[in-house]
This record gives structure tokens, sequence and C-alpha cells, in this order.
């Protein structure tokens, strides 16, 4: 065990090198920059390669060939650039390419993008938001392992925290199960044989094997994302058990709520903290359980209330959710503003209790 | 009168005889059926080139394909050949994916011209400007053929489509992109070339531009681009047998075919 001082983009950059990824594709957009640099520098010497794609469309479907040709790949932007990439994260998962796409997002402003995606088609993506880097480190493994279990494209949701913020991480590897072989991957051994292979998201298959045709591809990807969103779901619960008051936050905003939520608690509040690991599929079971005996469910994200959908689809009584987060950007546009600040957070979370703040 | 004994050798009362079978049978063994193209494309005649010259080099089971949008998006099916279709414009993309965790691979792309010069341009510029050692073929007929015959921006002027009823007018509609000369005018290209198919020496022709785009990219000497001038009756609207005389004088006229770039044999 050795700790090294890295930023979170070198250290999701360390992670996804012992995951295996071996080519990455990107276009700089701030936050995101820091991990296309990070790979730029360190993805050559471990064997792979990263381009400085001319766009964010470019890269995302370089990644999507280097995917098909059975390479672990990833790409990544954020915000506006993810925008461009939607399409092609679509048609990934149409086509049943096993990608990587991490959104060092500089805000929590893509949480509809990440979990409803821009794309055509009956698709989701796996998206895990971690709380820290060393989360990250985690996920960023864990996101190229699910990728390949269910040949889809899966997103890590950083923010300017994760990317910029430097800690002491050592970069070990997961233990996760083994995979099934790729034996779809192109590789051009199978050409001329008359079993040569297709990737193509309308998969009508070859004259002499027609396969499934695009209806019956487009059920079998959808009966997958079923699946999926029964096993993947992932979440952290925090004193629910008693709790009249759950705070749901996700990313780095959860990291400040769960430490309002230990000096509320140490202040004799009944309050807990449930924060959805995976945004899609959202643990939406875990937290109908988790709200089961609140009387408030109190909701902090910063955005205009994206994730708010999802918890009031899911929360034990609807009636009882409040959003108590908003948007609330840096000047720079490019990080989070006021709002993302403990005594911030506790004040809000303390008002839509009707409570004022103890004093010290 | 002297007896023309040659036209006595087919005799024409009955079913063809063994010679004819024998042209028949000898199709690509790398076409597994029959394409579903409009009587008078050129298109299926480029694909046939292209699976001869690969079969041709030895690089078959090697080789893989990346295919974009447009009527010979249905090739994917009767091609004996490992391939990607993507996104439309996307293929050179695709294609540096692939090559760069693949580099023994023999990569190639087919796009038509609204793939390729239409939403794809950044796409392929980009791609011969990095030099990425792949083969970019594209199919270049004019005309949005897939979708009924619309302007694309190789469409070339006083041409008619469904977008411009009246003829392509620079002043109204632009002009026409030459892809080709673009792209040999970039550093990072190892052969460009455009021919065509309307004529029978122009296939020829063709399928040596092929093979030497293939050897550059098997010399890794950076992008090879073969533009194949193609005929599209359906979308000109002309009758399919005046096909390759329309395209002959519209299109090859305004498109010099030729080599524009050929590094082989050159010093680095």
């Amino acid at each position: 065990m050795s700790l090294e001082l890295l930023s979170g983009s070198v250290a999701i950059t360390r992670a996804a090198i012992t995951a295996g990824c071996r080519f990455f594709a990107g276009y700089p957009m701030s936050p995101f920059t820091g991990l296309l640099e990070a790979m730029s520098r360190e993805l050559g010497p471990a064997g792979g390669t990263c381009i400085n794609a001319e766009s964010e469309i470019e890269g995302v479907n370089m990644t999507i060939g280097a995917a098909a040709a059975g390479a672990r790949a990833a790409t990544g932007s954020c915000g506006q650039g993810i925008a461009l990439m939607q399409e092609a994260i679509a048609e990934g998962a149409l086509n049943e390419t096993p990608f990587v796409v991490f959104n060092m997002a500089r805000n929590q402003q893509d949480y509809f993008q990440c979990t409803r995606g821009g794309g055509w088609g009956d698709y989701r993506t796996i998206t895990l938001a971690p709380k820290d880097i060393h989360e990250a480190v985690e996920h960023t493994q864990l996101l190229f392992h699910l990728a390949d279990l269910h040949r889809a494209p899966t997103i890590l949701y950083g923010d300017p925290l994760l990317a910029q913020t430097l800690v002491g991480v050592d970069v070990q590897p997961l233990e996760l199960d083994p995979l099934p072989a790729k034996d779809w991957a192109l590789d051009g051994s199978l050409s001329g044989t008359g079993r040569s292979r297709q990737v193509w998201t309308w998969a009508m298959g070859k004259a002499t094997d027609p396969g499934l045709g695009p209806d019956g591809h487009w059920r079998a990807v959808a009966e997958k994302f079923d699946r999926i969103a029964e096993q993947e779901q992932r979440h952290e619960a925090i004193a629910v058990e008693d709790a009249d008051t759950v705070v749901v936050a996700f990313g780095s905003a959860a990291k400040f709520a769960e430490h309002v939520v230990e000096e509320l608690r140490a202040e004799g509040h009944r309050i807990g903290l449930f924060r959805p690991i995976t945004l899609w599929p959202f643990p939406g079971a875990a937290l109908a359980e988790a709200t089961r005996r609140a009387r408030r469910v109190l909701v902090f994200e910063l955005n205009a209330g994206q994730m708010l959908d999802d918890v009031r689809q899911w929360a034990h009584d609807r009636d009882t959710v409040r959003f108590v987060g908003g948007v609330s950007i840096g000047e720079s546009g490019l990080d989070y503003g006021p709002l993302l600040d403990v005594p911030v957070i506790k004040q809000r979370v303390l008002a839509a209790l009707d409570l004022e703040p103890a004093r010290s | 009168m002297t007896q023309r004994t040659t036209l006595d050798l087919v005799d024409t009362s009955g079913p063809p005889t063994a010679p004819s079978t024998e042209v028949a049978s000898a199709h690509p063994s790398l076409i597994l059926g029959e394409h579903s193209l409009c009587p008078g494309c050129g298109e299926p005649v480029a694909l046939r080139l292209i699976l001869e010259t690969l079969q041709e080099l030895g690089v078959v089971q090697r080789s893989i394909g990346v295919v974009g949008h447009g009527c010979y998006g249905s090739f994917v099916r009767i091609m004996d050949i490992d391939v990607l279709q993507c996104l439309h414009g996307r293929a050179p993309s695709c294609a540096t994916g692939i090559k760069r965790v693949r580099p023994d691979s023999v990569v190639f792309t087919m796009q038509g011209d609204g793939d390729m010069v239409n939403e794809g341009l950044q796409e392929v510029l980009h791609t011969a400007a990095r030099g990425e050692n792949v083969t970019c073929i594209l199919l270049n007929n004019g005309v949005f053929g897939d979708t009924g015959g619309q302007q694309t921006a190789t469409t070339v002027l006083g041409q008619r489509t469904k977008t411009s009823l009246e003829g392509r007018a620079a002043a109204e509609h632009g002009y026409p992109i030459p892809i080709s000369d673009l792209v040999a005018s970039l550093q990072g290209v190892g052969y460009v070339a455009r021919g065509a198919v309307s004529t029978p020496g122009g296939v020829a022709q063709t399928k040596r531009m092929l093979r030497r785009a293939f050897e550059s990219q098997l010399a890794g000497e950076g992008l090879s681009l073969v533009e194949i001038l193609t005929m599209c009756p359906t979308g000109w609207f002309v009758p399919a047998s005046e096909g390759p005389g329309y395209q002959s004088e519209s299109m090859e006229t305004v498109y010099g075919i030729g080599e524009l770039v050929s590094r082989r044999g050159e010093q680095s």
C-alpha cells in the first residue's frame, strides 16, 4: 500500500488503466480537461492510445470503434459536450458496444442527461455518482466491468470537486467476477468464412443468418435494461432506521449533506441520509424502505430539482417530499456556487424542519 | 458470302450453355446473397470491386469494414466481412478507433456523399489530417439516394434533385465540394484517387485505384481515399439505361478522374 497525492482526474485515469482501459478519446472542456490531459500522459506508457479528438462527436465515435473491436475504451466531457455525444451513446446502447463515459460535470445539472439520455430508442445508461475520489477510483473500475458485463455504455457522473481536488490515493485493482469472452468483437478473423460478425444498431443479420432483426433486437435490448434495473441498484443509507427526516442527495453534494446529517444527529435530531449511488438504475425500492417512517423527505441537489422526480416517484409517501436544493453555479460558470456549503445546507434543512439552528 | 463462324459458337435456341453458367457463378465468394439496390445503381459494382480487391490482396481475415448510412447500408447483410455500421458521417472516426486498437487489421470505410461530405465532412478531413492508416471509400452519386434523391454537398451545378428541382444553382444552393481534392491537399494522406464505374474501362481503373489504396494502408502511409462516382438513375430522374451516360456527362466533367496523391515509392 502506498498513498500518492493525486488529483481526482489522475486517480480516475490510474483506475481506468488498472481496469484495462487502453483507448481514450476526448475533447477538452473544463473540468473534464484534467482527465483528458492525464490520459494523454499515462495511457501511452501503459500501452494504450489517447486521442485529443477534434470534437466530442468524433471522440465518442472513435470510442465506439475501439469498443467494437474489443478494447476497453472510454471517452468523456461534461454538460454541453455530453449533449453532443448523446446520439452516439444511444447508438452504443443499441448496438451493444461497451464503453465508459466520464462526465466530469460542472455541477449537478446533468442528472437528466445521464439518467434519461438524449438519444433515440429504448435505452438507459448505468450511471454511478461517487461522493469522493476514493469511491470514484472504485466506481471507475466497476463501470468498465458493468459495461462489459451488460454490453452497454456506462457513465461516471463526477464534478469539479472530484476532478480537481488533491487527495492521497492508493489505486488498487478491484476483485470482480470473471466476464464472458468478447466473441462478438470485430477482429476480421471470421471475415470470409460465412460467419463474419456485425455490430449494428438495426441488427438485421447477415443474409445467411438473419438473426433477430430490429424488432427482436430492440426487444432484447429493452429486456436487458429491465434486468439491469433490477440487478444493479446501489445506494447508501445512513441512520434512516429511526429517522423522521431523510435527506436525499447524490455525488459531492451528498458528502456535504452527510456532514450536515451528522451534526444534526449530534444535536439530537432524528435525521438520516439516503444516497443513490446508481442514479440509473435508481434505487427506488431502497428509498421507499428508507423513507417508510419519515415525516419529511428533503432532497438536496444542485439543480432545479431533477432527481426530485425520482424521489417523488419512489418515496414511501410522495407528499412528504420537499426540495431544499437549487441552482447554484460559481461565477466562472465552471463549478458550484454558494449552496454547496455545510452551514447553508444545514440552514435549509433546519428551515424545512421548522426549527431554528441549535445555539452553540 | 463469307461464313461468320464466330456467331455460330453460341446457340441461342435453348438455355445458356456451360460458359454462361460459369460466368453467372463467378460472383465473389465474399458476397453472401443478392443486393436489394435499384437497377442501374453503380454501388453494387463498387462493392464487388472492394471485396475482390481484399480477396486478391489476401487480407480478408483481418479486414474490418465500417459503413455509414445510405443505400449501401444494405450491403452489411451480404458482405462476408466483419462490419461496424455506425452513425451517419462518423465512419472515419469509428475506423480510427478500430485501427488504433487493432493496428494489424485492414480497416476500410464505405460512405455515400451525403454521409461523408455533408454530415461527416469534419470526420473525414480530421481523420486525413491525423494520417490515420485506414482506407476511406466514397460512393459519390451526387444525391441522397436512400431518401429519394435530395441535394447533397456534391450535387453538381445544374443537376436536378428533389430539393433543387430546377437544378442546383450556385446563387441559391452554393457550390459542390470536391472532397477528394480537399483531402488530397492535406498532409497525412498516402493515396487519393477518383474513379468511376460508368464504363467497363472505368471499372477496371477504379479497381486498380482500390488496390493501390489498400496497398498504401498496408504500407502504413496514412489515410487512403478512393472516391467512386456511381450511378443513381432513380435519384437523378433518368431511365436506368441512361445512368452511365448521364454520369459521364455531368459528374465526370466536374470531378476529374484519376490519382490525386500517390506516395508509393516516395523516399521518406
